[in-house]
This record gives structure tokens, C-alpha cells and sequence, in this order.
């Protein structure tokens, strides 16, 4: 039962190659106009999920629901149409498109009428994608670039909204004026949900929180209990990194 | 002298332009080389011959030549049948034999598959129609004298005038349509393109379509100017490949200049090297992109 949540995955198993999982049985969901973070070490399969949830990655076993229907072998770009806003971290622009024909391809699942009323309307919300819009995207800045990059997603007016790294590369400011935008997106009503490496800075903009190692889950909750947790706190700052990896034995 | 060598350079790399599109935005978004690309010229040129017999038989305003050409309706006619049937033909090529591949093989494969596909194309060219020479019109055609002391066909202009009307609409597609930007978006990044709501499976099949359609073109307008023969397009190989790789994958201006600087270099060399190493330009086109800028004049780095 999907328990009226936008996203519910369960149990998910899944991976690049087949018979090689990189994740392990993977449960997260995610409500309308909650934020929702996965943190994690490097390779714990944060972005791996993600792109699972996004179509693009093949789920063996388990369970991933959109609104209460199973999306599992759906293809991205129907799943793009039907509701799910996805952000690479990386090449999540086309830097030989210009900005306006970056939007046109976020749009590319609407009808044409209805595209152009939507980049009308990203354009009142982010002016300089309409004062850049016949430039080249790869001249932008790695903050604009995301500013696009969201943008491009919410062409469609997605009710769930993927963001993997969202803040990689950026300057703090920019890093705070994307999460600004995050905020904006739930309190419309979409519900979020991010993999960041800025744990902290993540988790203080989140409503949940959810911390993934070696491809399972180890901690989950609200992402205050999250951020006052001490151990957790450890763990991300390296001190107690054998928490989140234990040996054979710990394990049994 | 060298305004006709550079006539005739314009001419040559005007077909060769046409015939790199489709080679271009293969090696592209299908991440191969398609050995089998040329053959498409020569389906286009044969096809054509198809319909121009059929609407030939009609006589009457389809006997008559159009002013100065050697040709009348049924060969423009003729044109967009060819496009319509190697279309066919190359979507039937990706559906059967290069998505199959694509699934379950390496690019080495698609390439080698490509080598054996061109094979059978032609050799099905020499089943259906014989490996004799064969013309679309056996009439004799006069030169113009343009200044300069330049001397073109009639026919040869209308060639001209065909490749940059098929540029300048194909300009326009990439530009101004929404499947032209998610052909170019698609060329860039298919993932990205993929969860922006693109179906590139259809937008792969569109890249079949327009590539066959300007070989098709192509085909036509060099047995126009030549002759019809079943290695037709296999001739054209190499030029094709060093235009496009000379213009970079993937770019329509880069295949069209990339043509025309093969044409050109071509043609252009006969006045300080034997005729017998034409051929040779090309390659040596080829070695010095790949050594100097291996993305091509107008292949772009994502950044």
C-alpha cells in the first residue's frame, strides 16, 4: 500500500549491471510538499537510488510507486510526463543548446501551446533565464547552470522532484539561494526529495531525513532528530566511520 | 583554371555534404560508424530511377523538360519517392539489425555489422537493376560559360540549388522545431534528454529518417550529373568520412562545410598533384582532423 505518499519504494534492489546490486533493499518515501534528504558516504548508492526512482537505472526486486502506481519499468522520458522531475548532478544542462532551447526540451513531453506558457512562467520566476535566454547554457555559471537545471525539471510541474547534488559546486551563496528555490517547491505542493553530500546544510532545509550506507538503510527520521544526533554528527565528520561500515562479526 | 577547379569542388562537395548528414549525426547519437551510410545514396538514386520509369510512361507534361535541365517533373517527383523509400529502408536497418545490435553488442560490432549491410545493399542493387550503367535521361547537355570562364551544366546548378535549399530547410528543423532541438538535445546527452520527457527512440528513428533522405538526395542528384552504378555510393566512402569527421559528429554546418572542403581539396589538388591521387585527399583529410582537432570544426565540447 502506498499509504498516500507521492513516492514509496520498497525494498529496492538495483544496480548498473545486472546481478551486481548496488543497492540492497532500499526504502524511502517521500509526501506532497515534504523535503526529503538521503545522506550518506561516497558509494553508499544515494545517487544510484535516485536514478532508480528516475527510470534510468534497472530495479531487479522490490517496489517503487508513484502515487500509488507501480513505475517500475516505465520508461524516464514517460515518467518525466507523468510527474517526475528529475536534476542530474552532473550534465544536467545542454551546454550546446541555448537557455530558452534548454527550456523548450524540458518541456518537450507538453503540448507546444502549453510548453511556451510554461517557460513564460519559469521566466517571471527566474528572470535572468529570459534576459540569457538566446545564449549558449554552457557560458553560465555553475549556479546558474542549476537555477536551469531546476528549471528545466519543473517545466512540467512535476509532483515529485529528484534532486541529486544539488549544492555540488557551488559557492555558499549559491548553495543557500538553490535551497531557498528547494523550499519554494515544497510549499507549492511537490514533494522533494535530495541526495546531498552537505549533510548538515541539507538536513536543515529537509522535513526527513534518510541515511543510506553500502546500499541499505542504516538511520531514518525527522531531520532535526537527524541533525542533533551526535553519533550521526561523528559519523559524517569521519571519527566513527565504522559505525555505517561494520565488520562481519559487529554484523552478526 | 583554378575558378573551374573551384567550381567543380563546390559541385562534388555539395553531394558529399549531403551524403555527411546523416553519416554525421549517426556517428553521433547512434555512437557508430555506419559503413552502410553511402549505400543509402545509391538505394536513393536507384529508387528514384523506380518512379521516373513509372511516370515516365504517362507522357504527355511528364515528357517535357523543365527550361534548360535534362529532366522534367517525374525526376523532382522521382526525388521524394527515393527519400520516402530509403527512409523505409534505413528504418528498417536500425530496427532489425543496428538497435537489435545496440542491445547486445559493442560499437566494434555495429561497425563491422555496418560493413556487412553495405555489402548486401549493393550487391542486392546489382540483383535488382544489373551492374550496368545506367542514366535518367540519355540527352546531351551543353555547358553554360559563366565569367570567369567557368563552365557548369544546367544540371549541376540545379544540384547546387537543391543542397542549399535542403541546408537552409534543414537549418530551420534543428532551429526552430521541437524535434529539431531534441534531435540536437538527444546528440548532446540522451540520459538528460530522456528524463526531460524526450522519446528518443523516436528521435533516433527521425535521424534515420532525415540522414536517408539527404543520401537519397544526394544519389539522385549524383547520378543526375554521372551515372547510375551499383558503386555509386561506395565511392563516395571515403569523402563521406572525412567530411564528417572533418566537420565534426553530429554537426549539420560541420557536415555541410565538411563536404565542401573535401570537395574543394579534392579537386583543387589535381592542379599541383596527378589526378591519379585524388582519391588520396580524403585520407589525408582525415589524418590531419584526427591529429589536430579530433572533435571536428564544429564539434563541440560539452563544457
Amino acid at each position: 500500500m502506498s499509504g498516500g505518499h507521492v513516492l514509496d519504494a520498497t525494498d529496492v534492489v538495483a544496480g548498473y549491471v545486472p546481478d551486481l546490486p548496488i543497492l540492497h533493499g532500499v526504502s524511502v518515501h517521500v509526501d506532497a510538499g515534504e523535503i526529503v534528504s538521503i545522506i550518506g558516504p561516497n558509494g553508499a548508492g544515494k545517487s544510484t537510488f535516485i536514478k532508480a526512482v528516475a527510470g534510468l537505472v534497472t530495479v531487479s526486486q522490490g517496489e517503487i510507486r508513484l502515487d500509488g502506481n507501480s513505475i517500475l519499468g516505465v520508461p524516464a522520458h514517460k515518467l518525466a510526463a507523468g510527474g517526475v522531475g528529475f536534476v542530474p548532478q552532473t550534465g544536467n544542462i545542454f551546454t550546446t543548446l541555448t537557455i530558452h532551447e534548454n527550456l523548450v526540451m524540458g518541456g518537450a513531453s507538453l503540448p507546444k501551446a502549453q510548453a511556451m506558457r510554461r517557460i513564460g512562467e519559469i521566466c517571471e520566476i527566474y528572470p535572468i533565464l529570459k534576459d540569457r535566454a538566446r545564449e549558449k547554457a554552457g557560458v553560465l555559471s555553475g549556479g546558474q547552470r542549476q537555477i536551469l537545471a531546476v528549471a528545466r525539471a519543473l517545466l512540467t510541474e512535476p509532483r515529485l522532484v529528484l534532486l541529486d547534488e544539488p549544492t555540488a559546486g557551488l559557492s555558499p551563496m549559491a548553495a543557500t539561494e538553490l535551497f531557498g528555490v528547494v523550499r519554494g517547491l515544497a510549499k507549492n505542493g511537490a514533494a522533494v526529495l535530495m541526495v546531498e553530500q552537505n549533510a548538515k546544510a541539507a538536513l536543515r532545509v529537509s522535513d526527513r531525513g534518510y541515511v543510506l550506507a553500502e546500499g541499505q538503510n542504516r538511520i531514518g527520521g525527522p531531520a532535526q532528530e537527524l541533525l542533533d544526533d551526535e553519533e550521526i554528527g561523528e559519523i559524517f565528520l569521519g571519527v566513527r566511520r565504522e559505525a555505517l561500515f561494520p565488520t562481519p562479526e559487529e554484523s552478526a | 583554371m583554378f575558378l573551374q577547379h573551384f567550381a567543380d569542388g563546390i559541385l562534388s562537395g555539395a553531394i558529399v555534404s549531403l551524403g555527411a548528414i546523416g553519416l554525421s549525426f549517426t556517428m553521433k547519437i547512434l555512437r557508430f560508424a555506419n559503413f552502410s551510410h553511402s549505400e543509402l545514396l545509391t538505394w536513393g538514386a536507384y529508387t528514384a530511377l523506380v518512379f521516373l520509369s513509372f511516370a515516365s510512361s504517362f507522357g504527355g507534361v511528364f515528357d517535357q523538360n523543365i527550361g534548360p535541365f535534362t529532366f522534367g517533373l517525374p525526376l523532382l517527383f522521382s526525388m521524394v519517392f527515393a527519400c520516402v523509400a530509403t527512409s523505409a529502408i534505413a528504418l528498417f536497418l536500425h530496427k532489425y539489425v543496428f538497435e537489435r545490435l545496440s542491445r547486445m553488442a559493442g560499437h566494434m560490432t555495429m561497425v563491422f555489422a555496418s560493413f556487412g549491410v553495405a555489402l548486401i545493399l549493393r550487391h542486392l542493387v546489382v540483383l535488382v537493376w544489373g551492374s550496368d550503367p545506367i542514366y535518367y535521361s540519355n540527352e546531351l547537355q551543353f555547358a553554360v560559360l559563366l565569367p570567369g570562364n567557368v563552365r557548369v551544366l544546367p544540371d549541376q546548378v540545379f544540384l547546387l540549388g537543391v543542397t542549399i535549399v535542403t541546408v537552409v530547410c534543414l537549418h530551420l528543423f534543428m532551429t526552430r522545431t521541437r524535434t529539431g532541438i531534441a534531435m540536437r538535445g538527444v546528440s548532446e546527452s540522451p540520459d538528460l534528454a530522456r528524463i526531460s520527457g524526450v522519446n528518443v527512440g523516436a528521435i533516433i528513428n527521425w535521424v534515420w529518417i532525415i540522414g536517408a533522405s539527404a543520401a537519397a538526395l544526394g544519389g539522385v542528384l549524383y547520378g543526375m550529373t554521372v551515372q547510375l552504378r551499383p558503386e555509386l555510393g561506395f565511392s563516395l566512402i571515403l569523402p563521406l568520412f572525412a567530411a564528417a569527421i572533418l566537420g565534426g559528429a553530429g554537426s549539420l554546418y560541420g557536415a555541410v562545410i565538411g563536404g565542401l572542403v573535401v570537395g574543394l581539396s579534392e579537386n583543387l589538388s589535381v592542379m599541383i598533384i596527378p589526378t591519379t591521387y585524388k582519391p588520396a585527399v580524403p585520407f589525408l583529410l582525415i589524418l590531419a582532423i584526427l591529429f589536430f582537432k579530433p572533435e571536428g570544426l564544429f564539434g563541440e565540447r560539452s563544457k
